[in-house]
Parts: structure tokens; sequence; C-alpha cells
């Protein structure tokens, strides 16, 4: 098993969820633009679903699509090497991150341009290769990569972390970008204009004079993938800038890194999904811009097309068949609006590039709880009230408290039992499972209820329960427990 | 009809005027209702916080204790959906097929209190009157586990004399959600101070809901800010005759 450092995924060094989200949750600003953010991402998604009377077909649709792929994954990866190969692309195949990121590097080196050449990519939003550090991994190969979508720049200029699927840069609010701009973008290219404002459209177009001129000097891009046909070799990437086409587009070569579990059989279920996605991320009918290419075409578009396909993971995710759910993901961000939790925390507080009810699912698994049960990946699961709100958006019905239980399961098994929490849950399975306990435990908390509370009401208290008293008052246990008082009243007999 | 209440272990401990009063509706609606004293708890905190072989022995004892009624009533949402969804599986993965078959066969008559009156004994009016100004929390586990729906609502707008207010984004979690709220503390804290908020915007003198549970972590959070917003659980409004000569 590959070890979890050379995976990625988590941002090493990062606490557990209940530090991370306590030092977030300071933060009054950050709170205020994420309830305004995820808010009104949240309407439009409920007001564009609505439109469809066959929604909830097409989530079953989804997720019987993605099932029956990832049961078959074997043979539609194949397939897909087959088909692509056939158009003229080049597949290759990466276990884990460290693989992969080897893998572009000497792709992008192999283009035989000159030193300055070799030296720039260009990329395309993309979550795999955030999962594996490619960024980091090329600059400490003296390769640049330019993030050309607009909120991964700002990421990048700010030197900063996506705290957010689809929107990565959801925590920042627009005086900061402005601040951002111009201060940084000079340092890597042309400079923001003099006496930026902070209007939407200002901000646009200082992005797209910083841009413009990488991507007609790039010879390569680097891109991930939404979906890959497996029948037709047809790799796509949904997005809403154009900033994507022009990467797809304009650059000699094409470098695709793309998670095992995006592949789909056959083109025409990309009837169902095309549907779902823009409707389930930005609230949109339709997405501006859809990108899609089989192998490469003489005199359109780059002429080499490599497709890299990522483990990374995935392979032991799918070898659990409650777990495996997750991979179904179509990275649309819906649970992360609907999240009461990431609407308080925000996603830097996941310590993953996969924040939010989906993280808390998918960053465990492909790294594995088993390897550091005292790290920030095994309180993932625990980071959720179980309130259901991600499993009603998901346009793919990935039950994920279905899976964020299982996942519990799996965390407190590999600790073995050692904890104090351990102990105390075997105490409290004993007196639960005996009425005459229980009734003496009754009896006990009645008693201690009574030297605690004023008033009838317990305040604040010293020890392990300090986090429930710190907010919130506790009636005091009634001296009659129920089952007492049936006994008496109902039985005849004495308590 | 044998009807048995499934109290909980939270509700008989913490709650037994809840227990009286769906006693008190069941009867009033001219049922008889029993409490096997071998109940105990439905194992759903072993189960939530990842001990499942804990929660086992929970499991087959719930099955032994109400195996021979005709129904299951419990008024706590949350409890009903970790038995209706949570023992079969561990049932499955833990117990011997006789198990198993036991926990099946109970299952379809395992019911939430709301859903049973309204499904089960199809009523909406039963008998209550209660003149004050309520709110319904829809708890997660009300509203999107068990899909009550406007179950709860049909009841309360029976109620003679009880005027129905709206809390705000009711749908959002009140951040309880069991163990997390000591697990994760702070966050748990964040989401009631704004459920805390959009309740008392409701302008109620009461909120009520189908788990006492969220009750407590909302009525603590509203207690500790000095409102006089009560909570209730839902039955107990239902059990009130305020003023009804009886």
């Amino acid at each position: 098993m590959t070890a979890p450092n050379d995976r990625g995924v988590v941002w090493l060094g990062s606490p557990a969820f209940p530090e991370a989200a306590r030092e977030a949750l300071k933060d009054g600003q950050l709170r205020a633009n994420l309830r305004r953010a995820t808010a009104t991402i949240r309407d439009k998604r409920l007001s564009v679903s609505a439109e469809l009377d066959d929604w909830e077909q097409l989530r079953d649709a989804a997720a019987a699509i993605k099932q029956h792929t990832a049961r078959h994954l074997d043979r539609y990866l194949v397939q897909l090497e087959e088909s692509v190969t056939a158009a003229g692309g080049t597949v290759h195949w990466a276990a884990d991150a460290a693989e992969a990121n080897r893998i572009v590097t000497e792709l992008v080196r192999a283009t035989g341009g000159s030193d300055d050449e070799t030296r720039e990519v260009v990329k395309v939003k993309s979550m795999a290769t955030q999962e594996i550090g490619l960024n980091e991994h090329l600059a400490e190969h003296g390769i640049t990569a330019y993030e050309t979508d607009l909120a991964e720049l700002i990421v990048q200029l700010g030197d900063d972390r996506p705290s957010h699927i689809l929107v990565p840069a959801i925590h920042k609010n627009r005086t900061e970008i402005r601040d951002l701009f111009a201060a940084e973008m000079g340092r890597h290219g042309i400079a923001a204009p003099e006496g930026l404002t902070d209007e939407p459209r200002a901000l646009a177009e200082a992005a797209r004079r910083h841009l413009r001129h990488k991507f007609l000097s790039a010879k390569v891009a680097v891109s991930g993938a939404n979906f890959a046909c497996a029948d037709t070799g047809t790799v796509l990437v949904v997005e809403s800038e154009g900033n994507g086409r022009m990467c797809l587009t304009l650059p000699e070569t094409l470098i695709t890194v793309m998670g095992i579990e995006k592949v789909i059989p056959s083109f025409a279920d990309l009837e169902v999904f095309l549907q779902l996605l823009p409707r389930s991320s930005t609230g949109e009918r339709m997405n501006p811009y859809t990108s899609a290419w089989s192998g490469t075409t003489e005199g359109d578009g780059p002429s080499a097309f490599h497709l890299v396909l990522l483990d990374n993971g995935r392979t032991d995710t799918l070898a659990d068949p409650v777990g495996r759910q997750a991979l179904g993901c179509i990275r649309c961000s819906a649970c992360l609006n609907v999240c009461p939790v990431f609407e308080r925390t925000g996603g830097h507080a996941y310590g993953s590039v996969y924040p939010g009810p989906i993280g808390a699912v998918l960053t465990p698994q492909l790294v594995g709880v088993d390897s550091d049960t005292k790290g920030a990946a095994a309180s993932l699961p625990f980071a959720s009230t179980l309130c259901g709100a991600c499993y009603d958006a998901c346009p793919v019905k990935i039950n994920i408290p279905e899976v964020l239980t299982h996942l519990r399961a799996k965390v407190v098994e590999a600790e073995g039992g050692r904890t104090v929490e351990a102990l105390a849950m075997k105490a409290a399975g004993k007196v639960l499972d005996s009425p005459r306990l229980l009734t003496a435990a009754q009896k006990a908390a009645a008693l201690g209820g009574k030297v605690l509370a004023r008033d009838g009401r317990i305040g604040r208290l010293p020890g392990p329960l300090h986090g429930w008293t710190d907010s919130r008052d506790t009636p005091a246990p009634p001296t009659e427990s129920f089952r007492s008082w049936w006994r008496k009243n109902r039985e005849g007999g004495t308590s | 009809m044998r009807i048995a209440l499934f109290l909980t272990c939270f509700n008989d401990t913490m709650f037994p005027g809840t227990g009286r009063a769906v006693v008190e509706v069941l009867e009033r609606l001219g049922h008889t209702v029993d409490f096997p004293q071998e109940q105990t708890c439905c194992g759903q905190l072993h189960f939530n916080t990842g001990y499942r072989p804990d929660a086992v022995p929970l499991v087959a004892r719930f099955a032994r204790t109400f195996a021979d009624y005709d129904a299951v009533v419990t008024p706590s949402a949350s409890c009903a959906g970790m038995v209706k969804e949570n023992h079969p599986l561990l049932a499955a993965d833990y117990a011997p097929a006789g198990l198993q078959r036991e926990v099946a066969e109970l299952m379809p008559r395992v019911h939430e209190f709301t859903e049973f009156l309204t499904d089960v004994l199809g009523v909406t009016e039963v008998g209550a009157r209660f003149p004050h100004t309520v709110a319904y929390h829809p708890t997660c586990h009300s509203l999107r586990g068990l899909r009550l729906g406007e179950r709860p609502y049909q009841l309360l707008r029976a109620v003679k004399d009880l005027e129905l207010v709206e809390v705000p984004a009711a749908d959002s979690c009140c951040g309880f959600g069991g163990t997390f709220a000591v697990k994760n503390a702070d966050t748990s804290a964040a989401m009631l101070a704004d459920k805390a908020d959009t309740v008392r915007a409701a302008g109620a003198e009461v909120l009520c809901a189908a788990d006492n549970s969220c009750l407590l972590h909302i009525g603590g959070g509203l207690s500790r800010q000095g409102s006089p917003v009560r909570t209730m659980h839902l039955a107990e409004i239902l059990a009130a005759t305020e003023g009804v000569a009886r």
C-alpha cells in the first residue's frame, strides 16, 4: 500500500477538524462571506432544479450509471484507453500522486521546445492536479504552472489554499481580491491597471489582461476532466469563463490528469450528467463553456494529447462496498453549499483539497483512516451532525450520512478500543443493556443534577462536558424517571 | 391493537413528561398503551459515534422487548429513524439469521408518534387546547430522515386556540448532532447561535419539535441567552387541554 504522503490530498500538518474549525469560527468576515455566497448558490440551485419534472429520475439515472461504472471500472478504463489511443491520444497510468507528477513533468520536458517554452504551462481548473500537488512539484523542477481560472488565479496570487471545490476563493470578498490583484499581478506578468476598483467587471478585466498573453505564449496546457466517455474516447471539461477553452485549444500539447472514477460508459450518458452538473453547481441551466475533444485533430487544437489516469487511493476506496459511493462524485459542490457545518467553518478547516461533506467522506478514504487515527483525515467523518442536507442535494445520490457513520466505525475500529471514549462507550453499553442498571443510573443522575443545578438548571461545568455546558443551560434531570413513575402509577409497584 | 410506548432512554431519564403526554393522547383517543419495562435504548449513541458492535445487544433487546406488540410508538424522530434504518443494517452485519428475521418483521410496526397518529390511527384532531403562540422546529431526522412532512403541522393546526408561526430557515440543522455537540463543540455552538436567533425572530412563546434532544440543545442555548421562549415536545402540546371541560 502507498504511504499517504505519496498521495497528496491533505495539507500536511493540518490540525484535526475541531481545532481548525475553532480558529476559522473566530473570523467573522469569513462567516459573513460564506453565508452570503452559499445562500445565493443554494437558492439558485433550488429554483433551477425545480424546473425539471424529471429531476429525481435524473438523479436516479446518474447514481445508476456511476454504480454500474464502478462495478465494471476495469473494463471501461481499458476501453477508454483503446478509444483515446485510436483517436490519436496517449494514455498513461499513475498509481499515486508521485507517479502522476513524474509523468507530467517528463511530458512537459519532452515537448522539446526552447528552455523558456518548457518552463511554463497554463492550467485549466482541476481538482485532480490540486489533489496530487502538481503545481508544487512542477515548481520544484523549474516549471511554472499558471492557473487561468479566475478563482484559482486569486488563490495562486495570494499563495493561498482553495476552500471550495467550485469556488476556490469563496472565502475572499471582492475588496480583498482587489487588494491582492493590485499587489501581486505585476510580479507574475502584466500588472493590474492603476486605480483598480473592486467592481466585478474591473476585476475580471484585470484578470483577462493578465492572462491573455499567457494563453498565447504557452506551449503546454494541463487540465483535469469532468467526464471521459469509454466508447468514443471523448474527454470533457465543463467551465464558466472560457479560460479553460483557451488552454484546451491554443497550446501544442495538452496533458489531462483525470481520476479513474471519471470515466463513464458512453457519450450518450452525458445527457444525464450535463443536465445535473450545471444546475447543481452554479445553479445554471447550462454552463457557458463545455469543451469536448476526442484525441487529436490535424490542424485543429493541440497536436499532442496525453491522458494521465490517476488511481491515488481510488482502487482502495472501490474495495469498500459502502464507501465507494463517494467515487460517484461529479464535483458539483452542492453538498458544500447546503452544509450547515461548511457554512460556519469554511473549507480550509477540512485540511484537504476536498472540503465539505464530500471531502469528509472522500479524504479519509483516499488517504486511509487506519494510517493515522489521530490525524486530520480521521477527524473528518465526525465533522457532521448527520443532518442529511447533503444527501438531498447530491445530484448522484451519494448517501453521505451513511458513508460518514460507516467511516466513523472504521476510525473507531482502527483505534482498537484503547481510548477513554471506547471505555466509556463500553460502560454505557452495559448500563443501557440493563433496565436495572439504567434505573440506578437515572437515580444517580437525579441526585447529581440536584447538586449541580440552580433554579432547576445546570450552568457551566468544568471537565469533559464543558464544550456542551459552555453554550447551553441543561435542565436538572427530574427526580423521577418515567419508568419509575409507570411502575408506581400504572403497575402498582414501587420504584 | 396492542400498543407499546418506546419512550427512549433519553426521554425516560430527562423528559418523563413527554412519555406521560404520549400515553395521555393515546388513551384520550381510546387506546390502551403499555410500557414494557425491559426497554432501554435504541443504540443510536453507539452507532453514530462509530461503536457498532456495542449497539448490537440493544438491537436484540429492542426486537425481544417489542416482538408481541401490534404497534411500537416513539416520541423521537431520531430514535425511530435509528430503529427503522439501522437496526436491519446492524442485524445483517452482526446478528444471526434468527434476529435478522425478528428485526425485519418488527420494523413495519415501529412508528414515530406523529406518523402513528396521522397514518395509522388516521387522526389529526386529538382534542387538545393550547392558547399560545407556537413554532415548530422540523428536526433533521423528522424532515429528511423520516420525511414527516406536513404531519406535525396538521396536528398542530388542529389544536384549539394555538397560533402557529414560522421559524425562518427552519430546515437548517440546529447543530446538536449527538456527540457532535461535544466533539465539535465550537461549530455546534455557532450553529446553535444562528438557530436561536431565528427562533427568537419567529416571536413564539413555545418552540416544539418531534425530538427532545434537539430541543434540549436549542432550549439550553435560549436559556443561556436569557430568552423567555420555552421548548416543549409536540406530544405535550397535543396532550394539553388548557381550559377544556373534562
